[in-house]
């Protein structure tokens, strides 16, 4: 038989808000990143990586 | 996070460390904690050192991102720390409230963010500098996490001495970082903290030695006692001297840095002397204190004496 599981409960208005913070914190990690690779694809290929046939 | 720390929550809680049930989520102040910051600012200042002794040129955007790396790096092993010691820093004032045993973070989150940290900065520094750099890294972050929290930590009162390696190791990365290798600076570099390590851990394992008991950590005075203790401060810090002074004569330590590793040298004597005559009372306490507070200055000059000669152009050899 299965195990009656429970209802999520609804977060309250505070744990809410830190979950807002952690978004936040985490799409700034995100963007971090990815000018990190960025950065380091034209430090370690150069500028002329950009000026390339499409 | 959330998710991924669910699917590992089955072995994450170590020892018998019961959650809050309650909480969802921590404060991202919370997880900024777990990763130690202020280790990772030592981390930093060390690493660099590390970088500016090598006297290879780098391009300046990716030594930030390599230094950034292997401060993340440390951060990770901290958080790793934490996940693991969560039962004891419950038992301690010194580390109750950290976010764990303080009830804001879930073990879950704690470890699946540590080991999402570690991995991240060990392949970036890999991409960003080399291999040799992210294999240390990663060799530290196991250092620490496995060998010294895990094993050496509760098993042996030689745990920060040992320990101690993984603490000593960023100058190398730094340098392996910048130049693709280990060479005789930075390895006399991970030679000075590694020394330095165990009088300074035991001058503060002298005033806590009731916490630590409490926890059942085997430091060096709950085992060999506090006699024993002082006068192994006293051993090292002799031994220190001739080491704190190696970059001297090895030719990368000029006046500056050969004065302040004398003074300090002396300084070290003089304040683990003072430790193993004050043994009672308040002049005990003050006397550790005294110790363990001179030796964050003491590796702080010296390594900023190495950082303004190497680094700024400072350096007037001693041996022409």
């Amino acid at each position: 038989m299965p195990e009656k599981s429970t209802p999520p409960r609804r977060l309250t208005p505070e744990e809410q808000q830190r979950q807002r913070r952690r978004s936040i914190a985490i799409a700034t990690v995100l963007f971090v990143l990815v000018a990190i690779f960025y950065a380091l694809t034209i430090a370690k290929l150069g500028p002329q990586i950009l000026n390339r046939p499409l | 996070m959330t998710s991924l720390s669910n699917s590992v929550s089955a072995a994450a809680e170590p020892h018998d460390f019961a959650p809050t049930p309650m909480m969802v989520g921590g404060e991202v102040a919370d997880f900024f904690a777990l990763l130690k910051p202020r280790v990772m600012v030592l981390v930093i200042f060390t690493a660099l050192v590390g970088m500016v002794v090598s006297h290879v040129h780098i391009q300046p955007v990716v030594g930030v991102i390599s230094l950034l790396m292997i401060a993340v790096g440390a951060g990770a092993s901290g958080c790793l720390n934490m996940w693991w010691d969560a039962d004891i820093d419950a038992v301690m004032t010194r580390t109750a409230t950290r976010p764990i045993p303080g009830g804001r973070i879930q073990p879950g989150e704690a470890l699946a963010f540590g080991i999402v940290l570690s991995v991240g900065s060990v392949l970036v520094l890999g991409l960003a500098s080399n291999w040799l750099a992210a294999a240390l890294l990663a060799f530290t972050i196991v250092f620490y996490a496995v060998v010294y929290s895990m094993w050496l930590k509760r098993a042996t009162p030689q745990n920060i001495v040992i320990g101690g390696a993984a603490g000593a190791l960023p100058p190398m990365i730094g340098q392996a970082a910048v130049s693709g290798s280990v060479g005789i600076e930075s390895t006399i570099l991970f030679l000075i903290i590694f020394i330095w390590t165990p009088p300074h851990f035991w001058a503060l394992a002298l005033i806590k030695a009731g916490e630590y008991a409490k926890a059942g950590i085997p430091m060096m005075p709950n085992v060999a006692g506090p006699q024993s203790t002082r006068r192994q401060i006293i051993y090292y810090s002799i031994v220190l001297f001739p080491v704190g002074l190696a970059p001297v004569f090895l030719g990368f330590g000029g006046w500056l840095y050969g004065v302040t590793a004398f003074i300090g040298g002396l300084g070290m004597l003089a304040f683990s002397v003072h430790v193993y005559r004050n043994r009672e009372g308040e002049a005990e306490r003050k006397a550790a204190l005294g110790m363990f507070g001179f030796s964050i200055l003491y590796l702080f000059l010296l390594f900023s004496a190495v950082l303004a000669e190497q680094g700024l152009g400072l350096f007037r050899a001693v041996l022409a």
